[in-house]
């Protein structure tokens, strides 16, 4: 059915300040993703992972290339539709949670939903049901402080999911967890990839990154290794 | 859109309830300064008008002045006579003395100014009967023992609910009738005779009883209201002039009141102090407006990771500012109307400390909000203006 694929990054460069100082991060991107993938992304720092999930984020665009959503070529977007682009498709899961202090669990979640311009009762509805997907249902009224490191990321991957996105981009969403919490997201994450939802995901360990379906190793600004259909392999084993 | 970013402004500030306080703390001041200030003067013409205006439309007072260290000729009723008929346009000319004394009543006693007037002069500074009738010409003539009393002396030492009319007052040695009572005219704030604390008797009365002369103190002259009034100082200044016999170049020994310029002369003068102390205070809202800068500068900064998740889940650069100016102005709107409040309770207070009327003026109250408003704008946008060209990815890293 589909004839395009859901990302497109074709010879993706990034170069960092100008002159002397001038530091070229990516040094030409080719990489395809097919919509239903769950994708790790793992390299050593300075690989250029964070530079490419940002420009896969629509947060930063290339300096050379072609990166097309959709079909869409996202590098002539400006700001402000690279912004309608995320609130419309794109859900993000940050490593140190990133959510709203002193707001409840329920509002972190209803906020993307507010700058949808939903309407209060449609709003709550969906957050209540992000929340109960991710098991946190009777959690909704606690502010992040009364929550644990794995319940706090449990709602940001709600709040990523209020919207019903085509891609979850996780950037290292178990870099502050331990082991036990770390297997519960990303189990949470696998079955959520299993409803349909894209998973792209930066992570430098490799037992989180056995959950994915689709290895990409980066290394040195460029693209090292693509390892196809790995996890069922090493579920298995394990 | 609006009602939500309003919803999360209000949010915000009640997570910061003591901060968003300090911070509007320089707009509470400067709008209850200004207001205050503009209350009050506003109640001080109103008291210096009224007390003008109690003694009467267009009306001359006319009293002698020392000129020279020389004691001036005192006026007397061929003076007044002689105003009443030579110049054209006066419909009234009344003298009158004042004197004080100890008025006794059944036991009672109440120190209080005694004066000399005719039905005339009450006519002409529309001094109003509550209770009783004016002097008949005869009576005055005849220097009859009659009285009007003020409402004060009434309250001082007659009974509450019994009419005073035809009870026996004794004033110093005088005994005389009360047939009057005199409407409360207000108690002037300024020196000078109370009105409503006085005995009047008729002019020939008083003369004869108290001052033991035919002089007579000042004067009053009513004149009707299509002529102008310059033009009858000018006759009034000439003829006294040769009555009392001032060669040219003497400066005149006697002194014309005219109640509406002087009436318009403290009008300007309180208003002008007025809108200086107003524009001094309304520095002080200037000021409370660059406290609302600062602290929404730096609650920009420590939002940064705040409005870097904002950004990330799609919301746009203009709906980022929106929310930073809608909390400016919010802020100052809420500093606008807690500073009504307290202009409310300092002016009430404050017009009872100075015995001053309190004018609730709506314009000024409106007209400071609205400016409070106009701060929260002017001084939230730069802030705010940083807030939405953040970039999203340097945000969300930001510790």
């Amino acid at each position: 059915m589909s004839v395009l694929p859901l990302i497109e990054l074709q010879e993706i460069t990034k170069i960092f300040g100008n002159g002397a100082a001038a530091f070229q991060a990516l040094k030409g991107i080719d990489l395809t993703i097919e919509a239903g993938d769950f994708v790790a992304v793992m390299g050593p720092s300075g690989s250029g992972k964070s530079t490419t999930m940002n420009i896969l984020g629509c947060l930063d665009v290339p300096t050379s290339g072609v990166f097309r959503f959709r079909g869409v070529e996202v590098q002539a977007l400006d700001r402000d539709q690279r912004s309608l682009l995320r609130r419309r498709y794109l859900g993000f899961v940050f490593q140190g949670f990133n959510l709203l202090a002193r707001t409840t669990a329920l509002e972190n979640v209803e906020l993307p939903l507010v700058y949808r311009g939903e309407k209060k009762a449609v709003r709550r509805a969906a957050a209540m049901n992000a929340l109960d997907q991710v098991g946190l249902a009777p959690w909704a009224g606690h502010s992040p402080a009364e929550l644990s490191g794995g319940q706090q990321q449990r709602v940001a991957i709600a709040r990523a999911l209020v919207t019903q996105p085509d891609v979850l981009l996780a950037d290292e969403p178990t870099g502050n967890l331990d082991t036990e919490r770390s297997i519960e997201i990303m189990e949470l994450l696998t079955r959520l990839n299993a409803t349909g939802i894209t998973i792209l995901m930066v992570t430098h360990e490799a037992e989180m990154a056995a959950f994915a379906r689709t290895i990409v190793h980066f290394r040195d600004g460029l693209v090292n290794r693509i390892e196809r259909g790995v996890r069922a392999a090493e579920r298995s084993i394990a | 859109m609006f009602g939500t970013t309003l919803l999360i402004s209000l949010r915000e500030i009640r997570r910061h309830l003591l901060r968003s306080f300090l911070t509007t703390l320089g707009i509470i001041i400067g709008v209850a300064a200004v207001i205050t200030m503009v209350t009050l003067g506003r109640g001080v013409t109103a008291s210096i008008s009224e007390e003008i205006s109690s003694l009467g439309s267009n009306v001359f007072i006319i009293f002698p002045v020392t000129v020279d260290q020389r004691a001036p000729a005192p006026f007397d009723a061929a003076d007044v006579e002689a105003v009443r008929n030579q110049i054209a346009g006066v419909t009234r000319a009344a003298g009158s003395v004042n004197s004080s004394a100890t008025a006794f009543y059944n036991g009672q006693y109440w120190q209080t100014g005694v004066q000399g007037a005719n039905s005339d002069f009450l006519t002409a500074q529309s001094i109003e009967l509550v209770e009783g009738r004016p002097f008949t010409p005869q009576e005055e003539i005849a220097g009859r023992n009659l009285c009007l009393i003020g409402p004060k002396v009434r309250e001082a030492i007659f009974v509450p609910g019994v009419t005073p009319l035809g009870e026996q007052l004794r004033l110093n040695s005088v005994v005389c009738t009360v047939i009057g009572v005199l409407e409360e005219r207000g108690s002037a704030g300024g020196g000078g005779q109370d009105p409503d604390d006085v005995v009047i008797m008729p002019l020939k009365t008083v003369q004869r009883r108290f001052t033991g002369s035919d002089d007579i103190q000042y004067f009053v002259v009513k004149y009707e209201a299509a002529y102008d009034s310059g033009l009858i100082q000018a006759s009034l200044i000439d003829l006294l002039r040769e009555r009392r016999l001032l060669q040219p170049g003497r400066d005149n020994d006697f002194n014309i009141i005219d109640t509406a310029q002087v009436n318009d002369a403290v009008s300007a003068a309180t208003g002008a102090l007025t809108a200086m102390v107003a524009a001094i205070a309304a520095i002080s809202l200037l000021v409370g407006g660059i406290g609302i800068m600062n602290i929404m500068l730096v609650s920009v900064t420590e939002r940064t990771r705040e409005i870097g998740i904002r950004l990330a889940i799609g919301a746009l650069a203009r709906e980022v500012q929106l929310q930073f100016l809608t909390e400016a102005v919010v802020l100052c709107c809420f500093g606008g109307l807690i500073g009504i409040g307290f202009a409310l309770l300092l002016s009430t207070g404050l017009a009872g400390l100075l015995d001053v009327p309190f004018v609730f003026d709506p314009t000024i109250n409106v007209l400071s909000f609205l400016f409070s408003a106009v701060l929260g704008i002017l001084f939230g946008y730069y802030p705010a203006r940083r807030a939405s060209k953040l970039d999203p990815i340097e945000a969300l890293r930001h510790e």
